[in-house]
């Protein structure tokens, strides 16, 4: 399990300093269309060939990546931070204000959150950079993503109020914010911490679905979710191997991300 | 005895099932959603229109080929000179699938059908010229005469969308005078349409028309997966397909693709010039301004656009008319040339001045506006890339918004809440009353600055009069100098800067014969009732 979560760890190192240096590893621009060689194979120019619009496939990734890679962890942590918020403190008061808050939490699943994504993104001003959207993408999967995580964080918190140490501090006259601060937070840590690395994951998913469906990241800032829009037909995927590997990618920093996060649990 | 009977009859009954199995021949294609209605008068949508015009019988045709009009179940007519009133006289001795004869008394019965108010027919509103009553008169068993209130241009053309229904019939709306009528509806799954065997049409050997026994309707959104059924053979055509498509069928089976050339598609990208619009007053200024129209059109590279977006199954758009259209189209008018110099030219003309690669008003305000489009048209948001890229080489800052369809209708018709947009139009008549509610400045669909009370400007004045004065002349000759004045005005002003017009594309198997796939729709299906199957003529010879 070592070599495998080393092995994920320099994978990732690899991926992420790849991408901090886009600007130099990339033979081009991202944006850059090259019109006459569009839809072009792998050459010494382009590596993994140009996409429907001459743009180099492998710079495209590099930046894409580097999008992904950069705000899916933020989403994460924005939404592991309002879960442990939401969750905790309903699992440590417990009573009618857990019900209610949980109540809450369950209504917000049974949203159709895709859709939400899709009306969200659709009443936002038209007028913003594809940085600014981007930045606006992940930062509603992140306000949206937290109801999962906070239940499981608000069943820990249960159990934890009800531990015979929490009882003993509470014996001793510790007051509310000592048994949040010196006793619950840190007992939580590692619920919140694995919630956080199991959205990361998801939280690229969610892009790229939303590239998928032409919602996410806006043109010509490229994303995962971009990147995987051309292999969204049959006609397609023609014998164009090279397509399939901004997939390869996504699937192999997902992977990479459970294994440490696996690999992080073991301990708990 | 007794057995060597009945083995001769399984036998004898096996040969006559073979030989009618091997005789009975099938068509296949899919729909793209399901019939709503079998109502001829109720047609609104593709699928529901295929069905009529593969079942209904009509008065007059327009050829797909040839764009002329021809008769169906009349052999003559005329229409007044006042405009008002068009006569038929009818083929004699017809009947519907069902075997009720047909008489001019039918189609009295259509077309009072068809302009009852009550029934809200979509087919009727094309004939709607002005208040009052239409009469249908039955002159004779054969003959009969339909007066509306008002002159209406292109009057007989108007017929090819109107499938005669029988007055009489029990079957009601699924007693028809076509080449096919609906044995099987499998909701949902698919529809089979069987040979009728009343049909009027014959071939030049005397040979009574269709020639195909049974189409078989299969009911499939997927296109991916109408494509696959189509490369196995599963389906005998793809009626419409698009470049990547037929790039595809290209490579895997050359023979079978079929580019018709230029349809009568466009796409095009408009900017929103409504007073009321919530977006800041210089923009305005700048997309009301026709030198700022006209320079964002000479800035956009179309040929790149057919060629890269289109995978060259496209060609750059002139105006309002495809020059599929080979009797309205304006063939003096040449596209836009793609000329970034004399784009800024014209910008520097306007009070726009280009400083460090970044284009400013005469106010200072940089040039910087939204396109959005439908979200999952990669056409479309490949066209808003491209156009993106080429608008940055004269300073401007183009931001692509891709959003879905119910959003983006909201902003373009209800809240107006948007700076430019790229959408295409989908034409199916030939005629320039079709486009009426487009280009008259009062109407809903004239995109830019839509339903005015009064034209905002002298030049949707003048379309409008244009426009009226070629709906009331009856000379084709007239309409058609008052209608190539109204594709120059557009051309000049660009209120649509029309990008490309998309080719005809279709695929369709080896084993169909006669096949001649057109521009105009039904792309392929337009002569089915002369399609023949290969097995049909192998048995045949």
């Amino acid at each position: 399990m070592k070599r495998a979560r080393t092995f994920a760890i320099a994978f990732l190192a690899l991926v992420t300093l790849a991408c901090v240096f886009a600007g130099i590893v990339a033979p081009s621009g991202y944006a850059h269309q090259f019109r006459d060689i569009p839809g072009a194979g792998p050459s010494r120019q382009h590596w993994l060939g140009t996409d429907d619009l001459g743009r180099d496939r492998f710079s495209r990734m590099l930046y894409g990546t580097r999008v992904s890679l950069l705000l899916a962890p933020t989403a994460a942590l924005l939404s592991s931070l309002l879960a442990a918020m939401i969750g905790g403190t309903a699992g440590f008061a417990g009573g009618w204000y857990q019900r209610v808050v949980m109540t809450a939490t369950d209504l917000f699943l049974s949203l159709p959150w895709l859709f939400l994504l899709i009306t969200v993104r659709a009443l936002l001003p038209l007028n913003v950079s594809p940085i600014t959207s981007v930045v606006i993408t992940f930062t509603l999967l992140g306000c949206l993503g937290w109801a999962a995580a906070a239940r499981v964080v608000c069943a820990d918190a249960r159990a934890l109020r009800n531990s015979d140490f929490i009882l003993l501090a509470r014996a001793s006259g510790a007051n509310g914010f000592r048994l949040l601060h010196r006793h619950l937070i840190p007992n939580l840590m590692p619920v919140v911490f694995a919630q956080f690395w199991l959205s990361i994951p998801v939280f690229i998913l969610a892009e790229a679905n939303l590239g998928i469906l032409g919602l996410g990241v806006a043109e010509p800032l490229p994303s995962w979710g971009s990147l995987l829009r051309e292999l969204e037909s049959y006609s397609s995927m023609s014998s164009s191997v090279w397509q399939f590997i901004p997939l390869l990618l996504l699937i192999a920093v997902v992977s990479c991300f459970h294994l440490l996060m696996t690999d992080r649990e073991l301990p708990v | 005895m007794k057995k060597h009977c009945f083995a001769s009859l399984t036998f004898v009954l096996l040969i006559l099932s073979s030989a009618f199995a091997q005789s009975a021949s099938q068509l296949r294609f899919c729909l793209r959603s399901e019939p709503k209605t079998f109502n001829p008068l109720l047609v609104e949508e593709d699928a529901s229109d295929t069905v009529r015009y593969l079942t209904g019988g009509v008065l007059v045709r327009v050829n797909r080929q040839t764009q002329k009009l021809e008769p169906g179940l009349a052999t003559s007519w005329k229409v007044s000179k006042d405009g008002r009133t068009i006569t038929f006289n009818l083929r004699p001795n017809l009947k519907f699938s069902d075997g009720t004869p047909f008489s001019a008394e039918d189609v009295a019965y259509t077309v009072r059908q068809m302009m009852d108010p009550n029934l809200h027919s979509p087919v009727g509103d094309t004939f709607r010229s002005g208040d009052g009553n239409t009469e249908a008169k039955v002159l004779s068993a054969n003959k009969v005469t339909i007066t509306f209130p008002a002159p209406i241009a292109g009057l007989d053309r108007l017929f090819d969308q109107v499938a005669i229904m029988s007055a009489k019939s029990p079957k009601k709306e699924m007693a028809v005078l076509g080449p096919y009528y609906v044995a099987e509806n499998k909701a949902g799954s698919y529809l089979v349409l069987q040979r009728n065997l009343n049909y009027w049409k014959h071939d030049a050997s005397g040979r009574q028309l269709p020639y195909v026994d049974s189409v078989r309707l299969d009911i499939q959104q997927n296109r991916d997966l109408e494509l696959l059924k189509f490369l196995r053979g599963e389906v005998d055509f793809v009626n419409s397909i698009d470049a990547e498509y037929f790039d595809k069928v290209t490579a895997e089976k050359p023979a079978l693709a079929h580019d018709a050339g230029p349809s009568l598609d466009s796409e095009h990208v408009w900017f929103n010039q409504v007073p009321a619009a919530p977006i800041p007053d210089y923009k305005k200024a700048w997309f009301t301004s026709t030198s700022f129209r006209r320079a964002v059109s000479e800035s956009i590279n179309r040929e790149d656009l057919a060629r890269v977006a289109f995978r060259g199954h496209a060609r750059p758009a002139v105006g309002i008319v495809s020059p599929a259209n080979q009797f309205w189209f304006n063939s003096r008018l040449q596209p836009h040339p793609f000329d970034q110099k004399s784009a800024l030219q014209r910008l520097e003309r306007d009070g726009f001045k280009l400083q460090d690669g970044v284009l400013r008003d005469r106010t200072g305000h940089a040039v910087e506006f939204s396109i959005i489009t439908n979200a999952g048209n990669k056409y479309r948001e490949r066209m808003a890339t491209m156009i993106q890229q080429d608008l940055a080489g004269v300073g401007m800052k183009v931001n692509v918004v891709t959003l879905d369809f119910p959003s983006l209708i909201e902003r373009i018709t209800r809240n107006f809440n948007y700076e430019a947009c790229l959408l295409g139009l989908v034409n199916t008549e030939l005629d320039p009353a079709s486009v009426m509610n487009v280009w008259v400045s009062s109407a809903e669909n004239h995109q830019w600055n839509p339903s005015q009370k009064t034209p905002a400007t002298a030049w949707e004045a003048e379309i409008d009069r244009l426009m009226r004065a070629q709906a009331s002349t009856l000379s084709d000759k007239e309409r058609k100098q008052y209608f190539d004045r109204v594709q120059e005005i557009a051309w000049e002003q660009e209120p649509f800067i029309y990008l490309v017009i998309k080719d005809a594309l279709s695929a369709v198997s080896a084993s169909v014969q006669n096949a001649h796939p057109v521009v105009l729709r039904p792309q392929v299906f337009w002569n089915l009732e002369q399609f023949e199957m290969a097995q049909q003529v192998a048995e045949k010879k």
